[in-house]
This record gives C-alpha cells, sequence and structure tokens, in this order.
C-alpha cells in the first residue's frame, strides 16, 4: 500500500492502462501540455506523446465523437470532459449514439469508451460547475456509470473501466481530487463494477452514498456515535450502473432503517430509485420511510454561505436520522 | 476492371468501361425499384415508422461507395438503403430490417434509418443530424493511429450543414488530416425547409474554410460522383487529409412517408425527375452502344426479381423473439 491522493491514483491508472494496452489513447481539453484541469494527467503527454495524449479544441460534442468512433474501430479512448455540465455539449454523442449502438445494431457495434468528468459543488464554482448528474447518466441502458469517493476506489475502478467493452461514464467529485488514502501497489488491482463497499458497519439505521457523499454519510455516523449513540451503517454504492442493491437491501433487513446521501437534486434524483427499491424488496423490514438528504432545488449560488446551504451537511443526515428513530 | 471486356464494346468517356457503367445502371435501378417496392409496402401496412426513400439520389450512392475498397468505411444518414444497397448488402436483409424482422441486417432493432453491417464496414445510417460526423472522424482517427490506408466516407444532407457538429467535425479532421471523405448530399431540403431559408453561407466554401478541397458537382450524374469521387478518395488515402463533396441532386419522393409537401411545387418535381440520373446513364449507354433495348429489358427483370425476392424474404422471415428484448443492451463479460 501506498498513500496518495485521489489525482495521483487516478493517474496511476491512466498510466498503466496506456503501458498495458496500446489501443488506450486519451482525448481531450487541455489535458496535454496544461495536465489537465484538475491535474490527472499531469506528466502523460511527456511520458507517452501527442499522438496517445491528445489536447482537443473545445469542442465536446465533436471530441467525444471522435471518441466513439474510435472505439467502434477497436481503440480503448478516454476522453476527459472538464466538468459534468460541459457534458451535456455531448449528450447527443453519449446517449444517443454511446449508450445505443450496441443494441440498435444488434451487438455488432461496441463502444469501449471511458469518459470521465468532474462533478460536485463546494468550490465557489457557480451554477455551471457545481452540480452532481451521476443519476443522470445511470437513467439510460446502455451506459455504466461509476463514481469512486477514495483514491483506491479511484484506480481500481478507472483500470476496471478500461478493461469493460461497454462505455463508462466515470464521475470524479472536485472535492475529492486532494483526498489521500491508500492505495494498493500491484499491477492489476481491479474493483469489480456493481461492488458496494461496506464503509463502516452499524445496527441502527444504513446511510448510502457514492461519490462525494459517501464522506458527509461516514461524518454523519461518527456525529452519531459520539453524540446520540446510534450506530450507522455506511454503504457507499460506487457504481449507480451496474447498482448493487443487494448489500443495500441486506443491510436493510438489518438495520430497519436508510437514508440515501447524494449531492445531485432531490427532486427526480437517483435517491429516488434507491428509495423506492428498498421499498419495493423490503417494506416489511421498514421501521420508517427512506429519507432522502439531496441538494436544495435551486441552481448551486456563487455565494459561499448560500452554497453551503444547498448542500447536503452530515448535520442533514444527523437530523434525518433522527427524525425516524 | 480492365477496359479490355469480354464484350468487345467502345470504352467511355472519361476512363470508366462499360462493364462499370453496366454495373452502375443496375445498382442505380436496384435502389429505385427497391425504394418503389418499400413505400408500396409501407402503404400496405407491413412496413411501419419513419421511412425515407432515396428515389431521385440513386446516382450520389453509387458513383461514390463504387470508388471505396473493403477496407474503407462508411457512415451515413438515415435515408440510408441507397447507401447499403450500393455497398453490397444483401437485399433480402435489408427488406427484412424495414419489415423489423429477426433476419434484417440490424435483427428488427434498428429499423430503416439505422442499417448495419460491420462485416461490410457498413457502421449505420444515423438520424440524429450530423450526429455521425464526429463517428466518422474517430474511425479515420483510429485506422491512421494504426497505420491501416482505409478511407472513411461519411454522408449526410444539406440539413446537417447548420448543425454544430458538422463545424465541430471538418475541425478535428483538418487539424489532425484524418482520411476522411465527407459526402454532402445536397436535395435542396431539410425536411420542408428550402436550404436557402435555413443556411446564410454555400455548402462547399464552408468546407473550404477549413482548409480541406471540396467541390460541387452534379449529383445526378452517377459518372460525375465516381470521377469526383476518385480524387477524393485518392487524396485522402495517401495522407492529404479530409476531402469535401457537395453533390447536388434531388429527392423525388416526400421527406418520409407521412410528409404531404405543401413546401414544393408538383412542377419542381416534373423538372427534376427530366434530369433523372438513371435515365441520363441509359442514354449516354445506348448512344455509345455500350447497352442495347434486349440488355435493358433483361436488367430490369433481374432487378424485378431481386426486389420481389427481397420481399418474400421478408415476408417469410420470423419475428424476433421476446426472450431477446434484453440482449444486447450490454455486451457481456467474457463475449
Amino acid at each position: 500500500m501506498t498513500e496518495m491522493r485521489m489525482r495521483d491514483a487516478l493517474r496511476e491508472a491512466l498510466r498503466e492502462e496506456l503501458i498495458r494496452d496500446d489501443r488506450v489513447f486519451l482525448l481531450g481539453e487541455d489535458i496535454g501540455a496544461y495536465g489537465g484541469s484538475y491535474s490527472v494527467t499531469k506528466g502523460l503527454l511527456e511520458e507517452f506523446g501527442e499522438a496517445r495524449v491528445r489536447d482537443t479544441p473545445i469542442a465536446e460534442s465533436g471530441i467525444v465523437g471522435v471518441g466513439v468512433g474510435a472505439a467502434m474501430a477497436g481503440m480503448r479512448p478516454m476522453v476527459e470532459l472538464m466538468t459534468i455540465n460541459f457534458s451535456f455539449l455531448a449528450f447527443d454523442q453519449i446517449v444517443n449514439n454511446a449508450a445505443k449502438l450496441h443494441y440498435m445494431s444488434n451487438g455488432q457495434i461496441t463502444i469501449p469508451i471511458v469518459i470521465r468528468m468532474a462533478s460536485g459543488g463546494g468550490s465557489q464554482l457557480g451554477a455551471t460547475h457545481s452540480h452532481s448528474l451521476e443519476g443522470l447518466y445511470a437513467h439510460f441502458p446502455g451506459l455504466k456509470v461509476v463514481c469512486p469517493s477514495s483514491p483506491a476506489d479511484g484506480k481500481g475502478l478507472l483500470k476496471q473501466a478500461f478493461r469493460d467493452d461497454n462505455p463508462v461514464i466515470f464521475i470524479e467529485h472536485t472535492a475529492n481530487y486532494g483526498l489521500k488514502g491508500e492505495v494498493p501497489e500491484q499491477e492489476d488491482f481491479l474493483i469489480e463494477f456493481g461492488k458496494a463497499s461496506i464503509l463502516r458497519e452499524g445496527r441502527d439505521v444504513t446511510l448510502i452514498g457514492y461519490s462525494g457523499s459517501v464522506h458527509q454519510a461516514v461524518r454523519a455516523a461518527d456525529l452519531l456515535a459520539e453524540q446520540e449513540e446510534i450506530d450507522a451503517e455506511v454503504i457507499d454504492l460506487r457504481t449507480l450502473r451496474p447498482l448493487d442493491m443487494d448489500t443495500v437491501i441486506e443491510s436493510v433487513k438489518k438495520t430497519n432503517r436508510a437514508v440515501v446521501v447524494e449531492d445531485d437534486w432531490r427532486f427526480g434524483g437517483f435517491a429516488g430509485e434507491i428509495a423506492s427499491q428498498i421499498m419495493e424488496k423490503a417494506f416489511d423490514w421498514l421501521d420508517a420511510p427512506v429519507a432522502r438528504v439531496c441538494s436544495k432545488d435551486v441552481p448551486m449560488p456563487y455565494n459561499r454561505n448560500l452554497e453551503f446551504a444547498a448542500l447536503p451537511s452530515e448535520e442533514d443526515v444527523v437530523e434525518a436520522v433522527l427524525a425516524m428513530l | 476492371m480492365s477496359a479490355s471486356a469480354t464484350r468487345q464494346r467502345p470504352a467511355a468517356a472519361n476512363g470508366v468501361t462499360p462493364e462499370q457503367m453496366e454495373t452502375f445502371l443496375h445498382q442505380m435501378m436496384l435502389i429505385r425499384r427497391f425504394e418503389e417496392k418499400a413505400g408500396e409496402m409501407y402503404t400496405k401496412g407491413k412496413i411501419h415508422g419513419f421511412l425515407h426513400l432515396y428515389t431521385g439520389q440513386e446516382a450520389c450512392a453509387v458513383g461514390s461507395i463504387n470508388v471505396l475498397e473493403e477496407r474503407d468505411h462508411i457512415f451515413t444518414h438515415y435515408r440510408d438503403h441507397g447507401h447499403a444497397l450500393a455497398r453490397g448488402l444483401d437485399p433480402n436483409r435489408v427488406m427484412a430490417e424495414l419489415y423489423g424482422k429477426a433476419d434484417g441486417v440490424s435483427g428488427g432493432r434498428g429499423g430503416s434509418m439505422h442499417l448495419y453491417d460491420v462485416s461490410k464496414n457498413f457502421h449505420g445510417g444515423y438520424a440524429i443530424v450530423a450526429g455521425h460526423l464526429p463517428l466518422a472522424v474517430g474511425m479515420a482517427l483510429a485506422t491512421e493511429m494504426r497505420r491501416e490506408d482505409a478511407v472513411t466516407m461519411c454522408i449526410f444532407g444539406d440539413g446537417s450543414v447548420a448543425e454544430g457538429e458538422f463545424h465541430e467535425s471538418l475541425n478535428l479532421a483538418a487539424l489532425w488530416k484524418t482520411p476522411v471523405v465527407f459526402f454532402c448530399e445536397n436535395n435542396l431540403y431539410g425536411m420542408g425547409v428550402p436550404l436557402k431559408e435555413s443556411l446564410s453561407a454555400n455548402i462547399a466554401t464552408l468546407a473550404k474554410a477549413y482548409k480541406m478541397p471540396a467541390a460541387t458537382i452534379n449529383g445526378m450524374d452517377v459518372i460525375e460522383v465516381y470521377r469526383e469521387m476518385k480524387k477524393a478518395v485518392a487524396h485522402a488515402r495517401k495522407g492529404g487529409g479530409p476531402y469535401f463533396i457537395e453533390a447536388m441532386t434531388y429527392r423525388y419522393r416526400a421527406h418520409s412517408m407521412s410528409d404531404p409537401e405543401l413546401y414544393r411545387s408538383k412542377s419542381e418535381i416534373a423538372e427534376y425527375r427530366k434530369r433523372d440520373a438513371i435515365e441520363r446513364l441509359k442514354k449516354a449507354m445506348l448512344d455509345s452502344g455500350a447497352l442495347d433495348e434486349t440488355r435493358y429489358r433483361e436488367l430490369e427483370a433481374q432487378v424485378e426479381r431481386e426486389v420481389d425476392e427481397a420481399v418474400e424474404f421478408a415476408e417469410r422471415s420470423p419475428q424476433p423473439a421476446l426472450s431477446t428484448l434484453y440482449d444486447k443492451v450490454y455486451v457481456e463479460a467474457g463475449q
């Protein structure tokens, strides 16, 4: 094990995959000389050259489409988009081409592409750079959606994304880039998709999160233990598609209560999907309605106080848990 | 094909042999008859959804696609039956796809607008206007990175030119010198809106602005299309980067089967029908002695048989099993 930050763990994954498979190449705005807007690709241009670490114009639809076309040709491209909000300029390529071509062509076409993007608020970047919309991509059959919360998961899941023959939307929370953690050193450290991880075991309530919101859930669990003697279990979903509901249901059958924590909006969001599935699969085990702690229903404000009021906090999670006991 | 043919006929002008001309004529007649029959079967309730017929534009597909080698790639738009047939996709399986049957080229999952045969490097019809242009650039980038000596042809309509993906794709292709031939079928209408009301620029001039050679040609003359496409493919293959062709053409039928055609006059359609590509080639071949009436009637009968067989095949083909509904959403591990 080595301690490293998320951005370094992600870079290690990219480096190892570039070395392992000559079909892998990277496309993105400022991923070369600049090193990536969050420094994930720093140094890769020097090591692998401009054919495989390719700076692109600011043309999200064009570069994602080029990636999809190259994947159709049997390459293993990765496209980096600076933020999830920019991915909407490439929405057509992601949802109409990447997600559907395998099905529409009756399996003749495969799209082994990795599309990375940053999400999440908390840095006063305003409403066009701060939202968490993982659940939006999870809506589409044909896509896989990955959202790591730790450096180890970041590395293992990103390496796995390159081994998958399907389009993978890989979403990184901006607040996690500087996060430190222990990362296994072995060459082929992979984490299977569709396996949630239990970050903390508990008996009284299940807190479910992914990406950035996992950290609010963990801090809330600490507060609940210290202040209220409530023993919370924390589950990190890690991938939204495929979704590991078995782990969630097993936990809820033990704790009889669940709170879904996410940075996305509550209305029409992914937390609603989780709550609904818990109701369908564990209704008789529930002692309270499933609670959702999400972002407030507003575009993200710039002002620091307003932004923090808009984001879910560990106190919000604690409050939700106390309300259901 | 060599000019010293088995049948002693005079070689046509422009370096196209009589045998090639007969191939072009046959393919154009096949497409015409196939489309007429598809329209008929749609009216009879055998084909559903949107059906966009290619009638009138046959010279574009036939003149261009016949230049390509097997290793070359094709991406096209949703009016794609003609391109599929010119590329040699099995007419039986194309018709079966229009019927939505299990033997269709896309297993009944794609339909008229989404024909695929990857074994022939025919990567599909695309029904989001201009959405396939970046894919063609990506395919060309990949073949270039692997030094495969392949050219990617990307066919689209004049309606694509106002889309952002058109401009992003031309820029990327030119910037990276990818071997793409952009082939614009300018049939003067984006659905019902005339081009002059939707574009404040000249199409070929836009392409030249991205620093690629561009030519505007008569898309109702199969020989002219073939000659220009040869130049384009040679340019892309020898590392010259993208090439742009704007082929002026006209669709005889409505935009789709559900279009009442309120936006254009019958006299305009009649005027373009006088410039018909099949009649033009037929006349040139009769005049030069490359064709006689007997042979022409044989071709007509052959095409009739091929299309009838396609319909019979489509009728006989089974419906896709309901148990396959969830298949091919994802590539399963280990496949």
